[in-house]
């Protein structure tokens, strides 16, 4: 990781401003603080500049879908759905407790807006496949398919198999959001972009706090394949941003 | 007779035409029943190679979109060996689907263990909310499966097997049929194991309650059938792990003192290969095993 991302780091989540701070609201119950912000500021750009999804249209079956699969550290996902108007911010602050539909791994049927209920590491992506073939056979070839997983997810084996099958069979409305910070023990030789090409898809790497750069990898075309951004940020329990 | 994998290929292939809701997922078996439907509805019937974590997984992102998914392969590859996408992709997300499984607990003895699945209704049975259907013949397969799909966004299971039944049942999807009324106890026989148990049974002054859907268990017909009987003395005969069901026996009669016998599948591999009628009698399913088992319950 570079000094150049370090430094965007502690500048890091300034366009992000209300959800980061919203995720101060979560800080006190939280066990995955530093996995949780290595999400934000790809899903803010996310939210607020690419998906086509609203509060109004969570249940429109032509909306884009975002499947969060890394559950754990779920802070920025909710500090965002809230920013967006999906749940009031008024929820944030009881995160975790007995009564709060917002736990430490989001359940889709308590989270509005929240697609699938994750946690369990390797479910969001053949979920999203299956998303995706199931839009595309109800004729709505429109909406676009996300779904973010963490660099260490990858180990789990079932992302393997969809990344190969969606690939082989390009999947071009399924994109995959690889948020890396370099918590993988073992990680993957050559590089997580070139597992993707490998299989199919068209992968390109960011920088993972650089807005800019993150638009212009959500948006790139890629036709007849399915789509992987790898979005760098800082190594898991290092240069943590400010959440102020 | 066909088998039941070829009726449910074939009416799942009808039912594909007829539903636009409907699709179907395959990890390479079968694929050659589904062709013609698969060139009809290319979209509809989708075969993700052998990757069974993805054939539950998509099945649970169909239904996401609002699709009714039916699952199928082998029972050891679709619910043991993905079983926490069973739990996970389906059940934790709120959404339902039909699991079509084939090869059942002992169908292909010469494949060996790694091909069998005596478990699946157990672990099923660690999970809220599943249907249970064991059908016994091919024309069962057809009605359990019809009604396996037509069951909104409910979690289904269908047990196929090559173990027949000579004669179809009419069965309902629902409640155990009354085949044999008798005083001197109660004996239930799920799907392929009625025509044993009927043997076994000759001549014994029993009730016989055929069971082919067997989550939720019909309390009512059993405590209908044991009311009846002089002793509260139950068995149940299952083509899976023996004593899958006690629990619902036990659960239907907590207000009667009763004695519960449940027959199955061993737990033991017999590590034998060979034919079905030999690992049937490995079990001590054959029906001159079964009735020296019954017997010797019941006391007579």
């Amino acid at each position: 990781m570079t000094n150049a991302i370090r430094t965007q780091t502690e500048n890091g989540a300034a366009g992000s401003g209300e959800p980061a701070s919203l995720m101060g609201l979560m800080t006190g119950a939280e066990k995955h603080g530093p996995a949780a912000t290595s999400t934000l500021d790809a899903l803010w750009v996310l939210y607020d500049r690419v998906l086509r999804v609203s509060p109004g249209t969570v249940d429109d079956p032509g909306r884009d879908r975002f499947l969060l699969s890394k559950g754990h550290g779920p802070m920025a996902y909710y500090a965002v759905l809230a920013a967006k108007g999906f749940f009031p911010s008024t929820w944030l602050p009881d995160f975790g407790t007995y009564d709060s539909p917002l736990g430490h791994h989001p359940d889709r049927t308590l989270v509005p807006g929240a697609e699938i209920g994750s946690g369990s590491l390797g479910h969001g992506l053949p979920l999203a496949v299956g998303t995706a073939l199931g839009l595309r056979a109800q004729g709505l070839d429109d909406p676009a398919v996300w779904v973010l997983v963490g660099d260490a997810e990858l180990d789990e084996g079932s992302n393997h198999e969809a990344i190969a099958y969606a690939g082989a069979t390009g999947l071009s409305r399924l994109h995959t959001l690889v948020i890396d910070n370099s918590s993988a023990t073992h990680g993957w030789h050559g590089g997580i972009a070139a597992q993707f090409e490998a299989a199919g898809w068209s992968a390109v790497t960011v920088n993972g706090r650089d807005h800019q750069a993150l638009y212009e990898a959500f948006t790139a075309p890629h036709p007849g394949r399915p789509h992987a951004v790898v979005a760098q940020v800082e190594p898991k329990g290092t240069a943590v941003p400010k959440v102020s | 007779m066909d088998t039941m994998r070829e009726r449910f290929t074939a009416v799942a292939s009808r039912l594909l035409d007829e539903d636009p809701r409907l699709a179907v997922v395959l990890a390479e078996i079968s694929l050659d029943g589904f062709a013609q439907a698969r060139a009809r509805h290319p979209d509809r019937v989708v075969n993700v190679g052998i990757r069974e974590q993805l054939l539950v997984g998509v099945g649970g992102g169909l239904a996401l979109t609002g699709l009714r998914p039916i699952m199928h392969t082998f029972a050891s590859f679709l619910v043991e060996r993905p079983f926490e996408q069973v739990k996970l992709d389906l059940g934790h997300q709120g959404v339902g689907g039909v699991l079509v499984s084939a090869a059942g607990s002992y169908d292909w003895p010469a494949g060996g263990f790694t091909h069998m699945s005596p478990g699946d209704v157990a672990l099923l049975d660690s999970l809220d909310g599943w249907t249970v259907h064991v059908p016994g013949h091919p024309d069962e397969a057809e009605t359990l499966l019809r009604h396996a799909v037509a069951a909104g966004d409910d979690k289904v299971y269908l047990r196929l097997s090559e173990q027949t039944n000579q004669e179809p049942r009419t069965v309902d999807g629902a409640r155990f049929l009354t085949l044999r009324q008798g005083r001197g106890g109660v004996v239930v026989a799920v799907g392929p194991m009625l025509e044993n148990v009927l043997d076994a049974v000759s001549g014994l002054d029993v009730t016989v309650l055929y069971a082919t859907t067997v989550r939720p268990f019909d309390t009512a017909a059993l405590r209908t059938a044991v009311g009846a009987a002089d002793a509260a003395d139950v068995v149940v005969v299952e083509p899976y792990h023996e004593g899958t069901s006690t629990r619902q026996v036990n659960d239907a009669l907590t207000d009667v003192p009763h004695r519960v016998l449940g027959l199955g599948v061993g737990r033991r591999e017999l590590r034998r290969y060979g034919q079905l009628h030999e690992h049937l009698a490995g079990h001590g399913l054959d029906p001159r095993s079964l009735r020296r088992r019954i017997t010797g319950f019941l006391g007579r």
